[in-house]
């Protein structure tokens, strides 16, 4: 396993008098797939929002590749290659596939027409999304002109898994990228997170699913009441463990 | 890499032959085409309306139409706009009165500024006001609604309290000013160069909406505009552009305003406003926001000229043409509704 690639220290975030984190800690390695798990509300989501600027934490720092990095904005985690699908996904209703998967990064003609009318390539963008798609293994979106509002529920979070994976370079964050999909479409989720992993990109995968997390995982954030209860490996530990873990009838 | 892609997913086109029928597919075909349903609407208003008065379709009747349209069509691109990002402006008719008055005020004769410079302060406070609106959107967060209504009241005050009361007259203006009411005759139909300035507005629009990524984040940031942000788009600042420069389109409307009228006056175009929105809505544009497009603005407000001009022809009461847009305006809102209601 890898060097530490991104690393926090105390991340608190309130929501008024809700406390969503109590000062957690968190290490991710370079080119590992780490799974966050625990209980409904456990601030699992919160983590992620904290590490990847949809949020910003009231206290606490967040280490990038060894420096210190402040992420106020989604764009600013984009910018040193982190890609998060959120648990909401992050989709856009009414624009299209391709839109979408450029959503905040669309790509411009070459020449005056870009430089000076600014125009997008759409044509351009909607070869790179079918091509990223097929790449990917994500055969449930054949059309990248329908409008995401016309997909079912699995096929949106195809579509917020294929932005993820096709843009994140060096973190993925997938907040229960799986919850709407079936089971095939499921394990198209695991082979490409076993395929980012194999591209040296690290993974952060959080699921309530406990058999597909010890599939994939090689290290375990446990994460219960806004805190890092412990990290496990599935090797070290079993499911009932972690779950013991989780629900604090055992420590770590 | 051990794993090889599965190949068999769900089928996108399998699964809509089955779930669809008639009603869905033109469900989903008018959600794909947003402007279909204005246009279908009115080539059959011309139709009836060609067919009752053979006035209606003659050159001069059209252009007039046109002309009827060009300022409504202009402060309605505007709207559109703002009501994209899930917006809207109730004072735009106000703004575009405060901007005209400006720039007419300025240049009348009497040791005025040169015309150039009275448009393009006209223009600056026209953008002003705009920003004002989107400072109160984005930083007070107030709901568009609200703080348009108020600047509304603000911006009738100041054009009162700027102008006295007083109509600037045609006499009193300079050429550039009146420019935009001047008809040039093109393929032996007189237009004026106000309704080419609308339709070079409506161009420039469409191309920005549909063809530039801040078109783009527009209708991203009326559709969701959590999800806009998580996608890395400044929603505060797109919000201010919108704002910023539907200020500039309505500079634009008051320019052609004082064309067409050959004056600027202060109580000048008081149905503005509800008409403009009338146009959107009509055009088939969602007040839900992130909906819609340009085209199906200027369809809306053509329709409301047509109507208007062929029930007048046919000599029904302007009581009447009022009644029928109400009733278009509806039948709009429930066919937006009804698209909607498949999601
Ligand atoms: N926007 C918000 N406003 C107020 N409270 C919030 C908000 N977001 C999260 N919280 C609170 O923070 C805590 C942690 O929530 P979070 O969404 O991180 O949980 P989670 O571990 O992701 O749960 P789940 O498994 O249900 O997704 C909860 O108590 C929740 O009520
Ligand atoms: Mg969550």
């Amino acid at each position: 396993m890898g060097d530490i690639i991104m690393k926090a220290e105390r991340l608190v975030k309130t929501y008024g008098r809700v406390v969503g984190l109590d000062g957690v800690n968190f290490e991710l390695h370079r080119g590992e797939v780490l799974a966050v798990v625990g209980d409904n509300g456990a601030g699992k989501s919160t983590l992620i929002k904290c590490l990847t600027g949809a949020e910003v934490p009231n206290d606490g720092t967040i280490e990038f590749e060894g420096s210190p990095v402040r992420i106020s904005r989604t764009q600013d985690a984009r910018d040193l290659g982190i890609e998060t699908v959120y648990q909401s996904l992050a989709v856009s209703p009414a624009l299209d596939v391709a839109s979408n998967l450029f959503l905040g990064r669309e790509v411009r003609r070459p020449g005056v027409l870009g430089s000076v009318f600014r125009m997008m390539d759409t044509k351009g963008m909607r070869e790179r999304a079918r091509q990223e798609l097929s790449e990917l293994g994500i055969t449930t979106l054949q059309d990248v002109t329908v409008p995401v509002e016309n997909l079912s529920g699995g096929q949106r979070q195809a579509v917020a898994v294929a932005r993820a994976a096709a843009f994140g370079s060096k973190v993925v964050f997938l907040d229960e990228p799986t919850a709407a999909l079936g089971v095939r479409e499921t394990n198209q989720v695991l082979d490409l997170i076993r395929r980012l992993k194999d591209n040296g990109v690290s993974v952060v995968l959080i699921s309530h699913n406990m058999p597909q997390v010890f599939d994939v995982a090689d290290r375990i954030h446990i994460q219960r009441l806004g805190k890092r209860a412990g990290v496990v490996t599935p090797e070290s530990h079993s499911m009932t463990d972690v779950v013991a873990i989780m629900t604090g009838a055992a420590a770590a | 890499m051990s794993s090889n892609p599965p190949t068999d997913g769900i089928h996108l086109a399998d699964e809509f032959l089955d779930r669809s029928t008639p009603a869905s597919r033109a469900r989903d075909i008018l959600l794909r085409y947003p402007a279909l349903s204005p246009a279908i609407v009115l080539v059959i208003a011309v139709i009836i309306f060609g067919a009752l008065n053979s006035n209606f379709l003659a050159p001069n009747n059209l252009s007039l139409i046109a002309q009827q349209v060009a300022i409504v069509g202009t402060v309605a691109a505007a709207q559109t706009i703002i009501i994209l990002t899930a917006g809207i402006d109730l004072s735009v008719g106000a703004a575009m009165v405060f901007a005209s008055m400006v720039m007419a005020q300025l240049a009348a004769t009497a040791g005025g500024l040169p015309a150039v410079i009275a448009l393009f302060i006209g223009f600056v406070v026209a953008m002003a006001t705009g920003a004002l609106n989107g400072l109160l959107v984005t930083r007070l967060k107030l709901p568009p609604f609200i703080a348009t209504l108020g600047t509304l009241n603000i911006f009738v005050a100041l054009t009162l309290l700027y102008s006295g009361g007083q109509t600037v007259i045609g006499a009193d203006l300079p050429a550039l000013l009146t420019w935009t009411g001047q008809a040039i005759e093109i393929g032996g139909v007189r237009v004026t160069t106000g309704v080419l300035i609308m339709v070079a507005v409506y161009i420039a629009l469409a191309f920005m909406l549909g063809r530039t990524a801040w078109g783009r984040h527009v209708y991203a940031v009326g559709d969701d505009k959590d999800a806009a942000r998580l996608a890395g788009i400044r929603v505060d600042r797109v919000l201010m552009s919108v704002y910023i420069a539907a200020g500039a389109i309505l500079a634009i409307a008051a320019w052609l305003q004082i064309g067409r009228s050959n004056a600027a006056g202060p109580n000048a175009a008081a149905d503005i406003n509800l008409d403009s929105i009338t146009a959107v809505v009509i055009g088939g544009t969602s007040l839900f926001g992130g909906r819609g497009i340009i085209w199906g603005t200027l369809l809306g407000a053509l329709i409301v000229g047509v109507f208007r001009n062929g029930l007048s022809l046919a000599g029904v009461d302007t009581l009447y043409q009022t009644l029928a847009v109400g009733v278009l305006v509806i039948a709009a809102v429930s066919v937006d509704h009804w698209i909607r209601k498949a999601n």
